[in-house]
């Protein structure tokens, strides 16, 4: 089994591995909810272990003591500079869900999506990242109440690790069922959809975490480098990679997400991973050795 | 160790300080208490409910 696979798999089980939580249609309630997960998770997952990095910011904006939230700002710009988009390739489950539901046949499915389409919509999830953040700060009201926007009107997420599993086994919820429920179903149906014919569409165009994590992907310690020296530019990078970045051009490009696929085909092994300022290489091999200054 | 790569290094270190200090900030408010509180709830916004 590939190991990204492996990593994907365990960290969402492991994350999520309260089981009660499913058979009981109640959420787990013990103090690692203190901490955050570094990919979205939703927190009313029955099986979720800790607090969904997304909707912790929002409830700690919208609370009456607080303003921008130094925590969770804080925790996603210490692992953002530690490994940008890495989370989203390795450690985020609904990632690993978008991954898992491309794998299943369809006729019209995309290889690749249009530059043009890409090059618009990939800007619409910094749009969201803003109203995620200024949205609970700007909007609460005189009893010093807010909503959680996104959590509420568009985490398809939610829907699909909180929502159907609670509702399947708590009949007060279904009971409360309304147009909203409506709402997100239909738009997890849309990503469930879109997550088949295109690779990772909430991750591309929507998803606030990997747009802020994104805006480390260039100076994060954990990073791709291509050696010129051995580049043919034979473009095999470019070709294999889902997420539509020309590597040997841009190996940090906002939209990568050190899957490492490009690693893995690149013909001239031009193409590591490097921790830090040291230029500590990795090889594909899992052999470590320095290499010289850019 | 040429200057550009002086220079991110700089701002990686910069960068990563300045995020713990917010951690620790944060922490100290009390804001993981607030996070705390908000995830043993159910969340019905989240689930499509409230």
């Amino acid at each position: 089994m590939d190991k990204r696979k492996l990593v994907q798999a365990l960290f969402a089980f492991t994350t999520n591995a309260h089981v009660q939580g499913f058979l009981h249609g109640k959420i787990y309630k013990g103090k690692l909810k203190n901490i955050c997960v570094p990919g979205l998770n939703c927190y009313s997952c029955p099986g979720a272990l800790g607090a969904c990095p997304i909707g912790a910011m929002q409830a700690v904006e919208g609370s009456t003591r607080y303003g921008i939230s130094m925590y969770l700002l804080g925790a996603l710009a210490f692992i953002g500079i530690m490994m940008g988009r890495f989370v989203c390739g390795w450690l985020c489950p609904f990632g690993w869900i978008q991954e898992l539901l491309y794998k299943i046949p369809c006729p019209c499915k995309k290889k690749k999506v249009p530059h043009k389409v890409n090059a618009v919509f990939k800007w619409v999830k910094y749009l969201v990242l803003l109203l995620v953040i200024l949205l609970p700060i700007l909007t609460v009201d005189q009893f010093g109440l807010t909503t959680p926007y996104f959590c509420k009107y568009i985490c398809p997420a939610g829907t699909l690790e909180g929502g159907i599993p609670l509702l399947l086994t708590n009949p007060t919820l279904r009971r409360a069922i309304g147009f909203l429920f409506s709402w997100k179903m239909g738009l997890l149906i849309v990503t469930i959809l879109a997550a088949v014919l295109i690779f990772r569409p909430f991750c591309r165009y929507v998803c606030p975490l990997g747009a802020l994590y994104s805006l480390f992907n260039l100076i994060s310690f954990y990073h791709y480098k291509v050696d010129h020296d051995k580049c043919t530019r034979c473009g095999k990078c470019a070709k294999v990679c889902k997420m539509d970045v020309t590597v040997y051009q841009t190996p940090n490009a906002l939209e990568c997400i050190r899957c490492g696929e490009c690693i893995k085909n690149c013909p001239t092994k031009a193409i590591s991973g490097v921790w830090g300022a040291k230029e500590h290489r990795i090889h594909p091999s899992g052999k470590h050795e320095h290499a010289p200054d850019i | 160790m040429k200057p550009k790569l002086r220079k991110s290094n700089s701002i990686r270190w910069g960068i990563l300080a300045a995020a713990l200090l917010m951690m620790g900030i944060g922490i100290m408010n009390g804001e993981m208490q607030t996070v705390f509180e908000k995830a043993v709830n159910i969340c019905l916004e989240c689930i499509g409910i409230g």
